[in-house]
């Protein structure tokens, strides 16, 4: 199994300990996402992560939605804490860590929401064939513009007021999905899930890539709060993008453990 | 280098497959996860502490990846009486339950919990950064003592933990040895703080935590140094060991066996690694070494 890079005793301060960065804008994608662009870039593969230090309330971990920006939907104290955040304000970066989608040739990208977050710069950077977004509704479908103008877009919402009235999941049935070197999949558990069944189907669990939410502390692979049953497969250093016949087996879709370990359902 | 065990390695009355033993704290939350290390080549397990209430831990940044070392404040984050289903499939392995409590009677509770499956207890009595916990108890040698003995009492091999956060360590080895412990691991991390410069504010959530890795394998030499000297009960070398060259250091300063943690970080295969390194057929008895820098 591929595993980042080591973080390397002696590695640049930047890389292990909280880089203090600057907030430089704040642009509203949607009444619950927002993306901070930073003072700094970073080299990164799309689906790697940094570790966000919210002075005064926590850490946590986030997708870079482009070299130098997170976007962010506001879901707990410390994502709060973010949305009152405004230019000239520092955040503490840690990373990039982890796995992205290592794509080569046809990929097909499948987001649901903020999930679209690390798909974005899949797409920006042309390596997406179609992407599919879904929302609840609407006005929840980041990114829409960019994207469109990008890659071929199909949206899906939960209300029908954009796209197609539905479940982004129900757009597959219209696509061959063979066709595709990649799918790259980032959104709830259960609608990914759903795509790894799809792609079971057709006998190729293998091309999907799907990125995965866990409860993460270190995000370097020390403490193990982010390991996934049944193989101890650490979702921040192994991940957090692990292909389909990798997770067919495992708790992905079914639980996820909380802050104390304390196994929880994922819906 | 040192000659291959023939068997398991009897340490502190737990049978190890070698002298490699993870740390606690380490990939040590999840039954999956100790698996893992077991079969990449450790020769036993400590889990993650476990304590009387499921706890989530301080706000972060709860680590942070220094120079030679790393600087950390997980605040004994642990399931606690949920951890018994999670250790269920490890059934016979060489896993030692960490246990921690704010008194004799917690630890002794806990303890109970573990004492059909777990192998042994090892005590936190050492974590720097947890309020009413760990550290807060490891410095009264009475309360080593009595902590030691409650656990004792379930007839489990007991090791302790120690604090290097003392003046004398060697005081504290010895109240666990009155305490009836098999063993004592020595070190946890050095109480220790960074500043982000920029932020003006500690690193850390919890701006105090314990610094392990490179920067403390000296510390923690000179601690086993020290116990060696004065107690009788066998000790497990634990901080900043990387290489089979700190083992076999570690052994002649008077270790037993040794903990890995932070080492984990350049490489999950470190185990393996070190024992390719460590176990050669000419190497020397592990007998002989422990100790072998008192003589």
């Amino acid at each position: 199994m591929e595993e980042s890079p080591a973080i390397l005793w002696g590695a640049p301060m930047n890389k292990g300990i909280p880089h203090a960065v600057t907030i430089t804008k704040v642009v509203r994608e949607t009444p619950k996402i927002r993306t901070f662009f930073l003072s700094e870039s970073f080299g990164f593969t799309p689906g790697q992560f940094v570790m966000v230090w919210v002075p005064g309330v926590d850490e946590i971990p986030m997708a870079l939605s482009g070299e130098n920006s997170i976007s962010v939907q506001e879901v707990g104290d410390a994502t709060s804490a973010m949305f009152r955040l405004k230019t000239g304000d520092l955040l503490g970066i840690r990373g990039p860590f982890g796995v992205g989608f290592s794509v080569e040739g046809k990929a097909l990208a499948i987001a649901g929401g903020i999930g679209a977050a690390p798909l974005f710069p899949l797409a920006m950077r042309g390596s997406t064939g179609v992407f599919l977004l879904g929302a609840s509704t609407g006005r929840d479908l980041p990114f829409r513009k960019a994207l469109a103008e990008k890659t071929a877009l199909r949206i899906a919402t939960d209300d029908g007021s954009s796209g197609h009235h539905g479940p982004v999941t129900d757009l597959l049935g219209d696509l061959d999905l063979r066709a595709f070197d990649h799918i790259c999949v980032c959104g709830p558990e259960p609608m990914m899930r759903g795509v790894l069944k799809h792609l079971q189907e057709e006998g190729i669990a293998g091309r999907g890539l799907f990125s995965l939410h866990r409860y993460m502390k270190c995000g370097v692979g020390l403490c193990g709060s982010c390991a996934i049953d049944p193989d101890g497969i650490r979702v921040c250093r192994e991940g957090p993008v692990l292909s389909g016949d990798t997770l067919l087996r495992s708790e992905f879709g079914h639980y996820t453990r909380d802050a104390s370990g304390v196994r929880k359902r994922v819906w | 280098m040192i000659r291959s065990p023939a068997g398991p390695v009897r340490v502190g009355g737990v049978e190890l497959r070698n002298h490699l033993i993870l740390a606690a704290g380490i990939l040590g939350t999840t039954g999956a996860s100790l698996a893992r290390i077991l079969k990449s080549g450790a020769g036993g397990a400590v889990t993650k502490s476990i304590g009387p209430e499921p706890l989530d831990g301080h706000p972060g940044p709860c680590l942070a990846v220094l120079a030679d070392g790393v600087l950390n404040a997980m605040g004994l984050p642990n399931p606690s009486r949920e951890f018994v289903r999670e250790l269920a499939p490890l059934a016979g392995e060489p896993v030692v339950v960490s246990i921690f409590g704010g008194d004799p009677e917690e630890f002794a509770m806990v303890a109970s919990w573990f004492a059909g499956s777990a192998a042994g207890f090892e005590l936190n009595l050492s974590c720097p950064h947890a309020e009413g916990f760990g550290s807060a108890l490891g410095t009264d040698p009475a309360l080593v003592e009595e902590c030691t003995r409650a656990v004792k009492t379930l007839g489990r091999p007991t090791w302790v933990k120690l604090t290097p956060n003392v003046t004398e360590i060697a005081e504290i080895g010895a109240a666990a040895g009155r305490g009836g412990a098999d063993a004592i691991v020595a070190i946890n991390t050095v109480k220790a703080m960074r500043i982000s410069v920029p932020m003006g504010r500690p690193v850390l959530g919890n701006r105090f935590g314990g610094l392990s890795g490179k920067a403390i394998f000296p510390i923690a030499v000179r601690c086993v140094y020290e116990l060696y000297e004065a107690c009788e009960v066998p000790i497990i070398g634990c901080g900043g060991i990387s290489t089979a060259e700190d083992v076999v250091e570690m052994m002649m300063a008077g270790a037993s066996a040794v903990e890995i943690g932070s080492a984990v970080l350049e490489d999950i295969g470190i185990f393996a690694k070190i024992a390719r390194d460590l176990y050669t057929p000419d190497g020397r008895e592990p007998g002989d070494l422990v100790g072998c820098a008192h003589e």
